[in-house]
């Protein structure tokens, strides 16, 4: 079926508020290549479990096509309309399962050497789209924070040697009740800034108990999901004739219910964090990379306010039919190469934040738990510099805000 | 192909940074040239400064050796070749690329898989096929150029491999080439399995797979195939591998070791040895990453001094490091940074060759962009065989 052929029939399996929205937009969808339309609908498919910064997204994405004309149109998108798809591509279901139809576009894509292609039309339609639809600026300036090294004593090498030269560097920081300072300022901002969603806490242990106003997710408190999530992968890859792609297209389907998320708990939270698991590469065997895969999915996602990431030790490598058969109880950790993840964990998570609007007027604190180093960047702090004045991390705080 | 491995791509996750794939390209290639510079003493080559290599060293085609190994997973600047990354790679930045001609751009632009991206460097064609298929490269491969045109043995060409999906690499399905012309294929993890008889015990560090699709771990089962590899080949007893592999620690080490057992056993005149360990990126820990970027180049070193040492190779063999493709840039939105090679960026596209021993004018670098397909025919060109439907082109400053 191609995009013109559409009718509000195809969008009976969608969820209903998603459901309403596409069949809203019909006359949209019905003037979009086929490269280029599943990608919106894996968007809006999700609509009923996505958070409030991305419905706006979706919406102001869709708005914006429905203002232009029909030539306007085929200029945005003639990057996309040169593509040459494959008859089975063509002939998919890509109206109920966008997501598989994407997966298997990509794969499409680098075969045919149309990869490259792809991704000019993309940066072409994403540049012009950041233009006319600008991001919405956050109503207070975004607080990023990275607690890294939980468990290591001593540890003589740099570290934030990447975040150092857009803030300053501090080795004189007083450690004590350090966590327990940062928490509070996360409740201070969630309680004087209430937005859904607007303020987290990801912890790659066990989590300290949040203000409810603090979305919050931990590796332990996952722990149960995680083992669910292995014995099902190790049930399906011991069956004939299962490859990486049927397995993943398994995963992609999962519902919350299926890792045991309780249907009494937050449905839009629940169905982020099965998504943590199925889609991020190593979350569920590596804590570390379960915190950094987060906080990626959660400013990307929800574009918060706040957000506090604590890195906690790993287990250590082992082969990865071993690590996904482990008791997570009985798992030899790496506290050393844990920090080491967590030092490049938090520049990521600083990168990520710097890509969201606001970028100019956000802040940035990451610190060596329980030690006396940390970086702290934003407006207020002086670029490429070295403090050996000594300052709790609630002087940071008041200095950066 | 697995969304681990190609990207999921997106039509809002995608920026531009005010440079063409291109540009970006040769900027990656001009840091290197000038990290090289400062660090490794080399100077700037030009292509008009063509070695050759009978004048050059008095070697006949059909007396020379060539080493190929792929530095395995693909490894960013940053944490090579760059200021802050050269303290992982000692070996390559004093001892080896001092000794080498560098080739810094050389741009992949097929597909980011590491079976489809090595089966291209071994072809000489982007090969299109599904990266974790088990299926044969669908062009003839060097190794099949090299013993059909030269009339070589079958004991003289080798692959030494990962294991997951590499065993079909050896030789391809075109109908003439292909059945018979092949390299012989090992797979030191299946030969391991095959020792222990599967059970892992103290070798479980040994037997790390398949990190392209992390989910996704078949179980390793070696058999009597393995076996008599193990006795006929290596001469090797099962007993005396499972106690030398103990001294071991990663499945890039165990490949080595087999590498050089089939040098001392048979010498073969083509060796192909695909590292793995850096591939461990895509579980996300970084520290582990950084693990496998030093124990490979430790291993090239040990590669190298070991072909420097063997009568069989000494001065009559020129050795390829080269990583089959590289790894997202930290910023670019449609990636995770070093964790995968899904975006197509220049960075993951754009890497790195270094070419040392018989015939090579050392000390140079070269920053003109060449492909991963321009490998076999270069190697074709130094062997004497003629890779006639590999669409790369010789690199003419080792010719």
């Amino acid at each position: 079926m191609l995009p013109a052929e559409l009718t509000a029939d195809n969008f009976d399996g969608y969820p209903p508020e998603a459901r309403k929205l596409a069949v809203g937009s019909l006359s949209v969808f019905r003037r979009l290549p086929l490269t280029f339309l599943p990608n919106l609908l894996r968007e809006i498919i999700e609509y009923d479990f996505r958070f409030p910064s991305e419905r706006r997204t979706i919406e102001k994405e869709l708005a914006n096509l429905n203002s232009l004309s029909t030539q306007e149109t085929n200029d945005w998108l003639s990057g996309f309309a040169r593509i040459r798809l494959s008859p089975s591509l063509e002939a998919m279901d890509w109206v109920s399962d966008p997501a598989q139809f994407v997966e298997q576009l990509s794969a499409f894509l680098w075969s045919s050497q149309q990869l490259d292609d792809f991704r000019n039309a993309a940066v072409a339609y994403g540049d012009r789209l950041r233009k006319v639809v600008p991001a919405d600026s956050p109503p207070a300036p975004r607080l990023g924070i990275a607690v890294i090294g939980k468990g290591v004593d001593e540890y003589e090498k740099p570290l934030f040697q990447k975040l150092r030269s857009y803030g300053t560097y501090f080795d004189r920081i007083k450690p004590e009740n350090g966590l327990n300072t940062l928490l509070n300022a996360v409740t201070a901002r969630a309680k004087s800034l209430p937005t859904a969603y607007g303020h987290w806490y990801v912890d790659g242990g066990q989590a300290a108990s949040p203000h409810p106003a603090v979305a919050c997710i931990s590796y332990a408190a996952l722990g149960a999901a995680r083992v669910a999530l292995s014995a099902r992968i190790r049930n399906e890859i011991e069956k004939p004739g299962i490859g990486p792609e049927k397995l993943r297209s398994l995963l992609a389907r999962m519902r919350p219910e299926d890792l045991g998320f309780s249907k009494e708990g937050d449905p839009i939270l629940n169905r982020f964090q099965l998504r943590i698991l199925t889609e991020g590469s190593g979350t569920q065997i590596f804590s570390t990379t379960f915190v950094q895969w987060t906080a990626r999915e959660v400013l990307r996602r929800a574009q918060p306010l706040t957000l506090l990431v604590r890195f906690a030790p790993r287990q250590r490598q082992k082969p990865m039919n071993a690590l996904l058969l482990a008791n997570p109880a009985n798992a030899e950790l790496d506290p050393m190469g844990s920090l080491v993840d967590g030092d490049m964990g938090a520049y990521y998570n600083w990168i990520n934040q710097r890509s969201l609007a606001g970028a100019e007027q956000s802040s940035f604190l990451a610190w060596f738990e329980n030690h006396s180093q940390a970086v702290a960047i934003g407006p207020s702090m002086p670029r490429g510099t070295v403090s050996t004045e000594s300052a709790t991390l609630a002087n940071l705080l008041a200095w950066m805000a | 192909m697995n969304s681990l491995v190609s990207p999921l791509v997106t039509t809002n996750r995608c920026t531009s940074e005010g440079l063409r794939p291109q540009d970006l390209g040769r900027q990656l290639a001009f840091t290197r040239r000038e990290f090289l510079r400062a660090a490794a003493g080399l100077s700037f080559g030009s292509g008009l400064m063509a070695s050759s290599l009978l004048p050059y060293t008095g070697i006949p085609a059909k007396r020379r050796k060539v080493v190929v190994v792929t530095f395995g997973g693909g490894a960013r600047d940053q944490e090579t070749l760059a200021p802050e990354g050269q303290e992982n790679i000692p070996h390559l930045i004093r001892e080896l690329i001092p000794q080498s001609a560098f080739f810094a751009q050389v741009v992949n632009r097929g597909i980011l898989g590491h079976y489809v991206a090595t089966a291209s460097l071994a072809t000489g064609r982007y090969e299109t096929f599904n990266n974790f298929s088990a299926v044969p490269p669908e062009n003839p491969t060097v190794f099949e150029y090299f013993r059909k045109d030269l009339r070589r043995p079958a004991s003289d060409a080798w692959v030494v491999a990962p294991s997951n999906g590499f065993h079909r690499i050896g030789e391809s399905g075109n109908r003439h080439y292909g059945a018979g012309l092949g390299a012989g294929v090992i797979l030191p993890k299946r030969l391991l399995a095959a020792a222990l008889s599967g059970k892992p015990g103290e070798h479980e560090h040994l037997l790390r797979d398949n990190y392209e699709s992390p989910y996704f771990a078949p179980e390793l089962a070696g058999h009597e195939f393995e076996l008599q590899q193990l006795d006929a080949i290596l001469n090797l007893s099962a007993s005396d591998f499972r106690a030398h592999a103990l001294t071991l620690s990663s499945p890039d080490e165990l490949s080595v070791y087999i590498a050089r057992r089939l040098m001392k056993q048979l010498a073969p005149s083509l060796l192909w040895i695909t590292m793995h360990d850096i591939d461990i990126a895509h579980a996300g820990a970084y520290s582990l990453y950084i693990e496998g970027i030093r124990r490979t180049d430790r291993l090239c070193a040990e590669l190298w001094n070991t072909i420097q040492n063997d009568p069989e190779y000494a001065g009559k063999t020129t050795l390829f490091i080269l990583p089959d493709f590289g790894r997202d840039a930290d910023d670019d939105g449609g990636g995770n940074g070093f964790q995968h090679h899904r975006t197509g960026d220049a960075s993951s596209r754009t890497t790195w060759m270094m070419v040392l021993g018989a015939g090579v004018r050392a000390g140079r670098v070269f920053d003109r962009p060449i492909q991963s397909i321009d490998l076999v025919p270069t190697v074709g060109a130094l062997m004497g065989f003629s890779p006639s439907l590999s669409q790369g082109t010789p690199v003419e400053e080792l010719l």
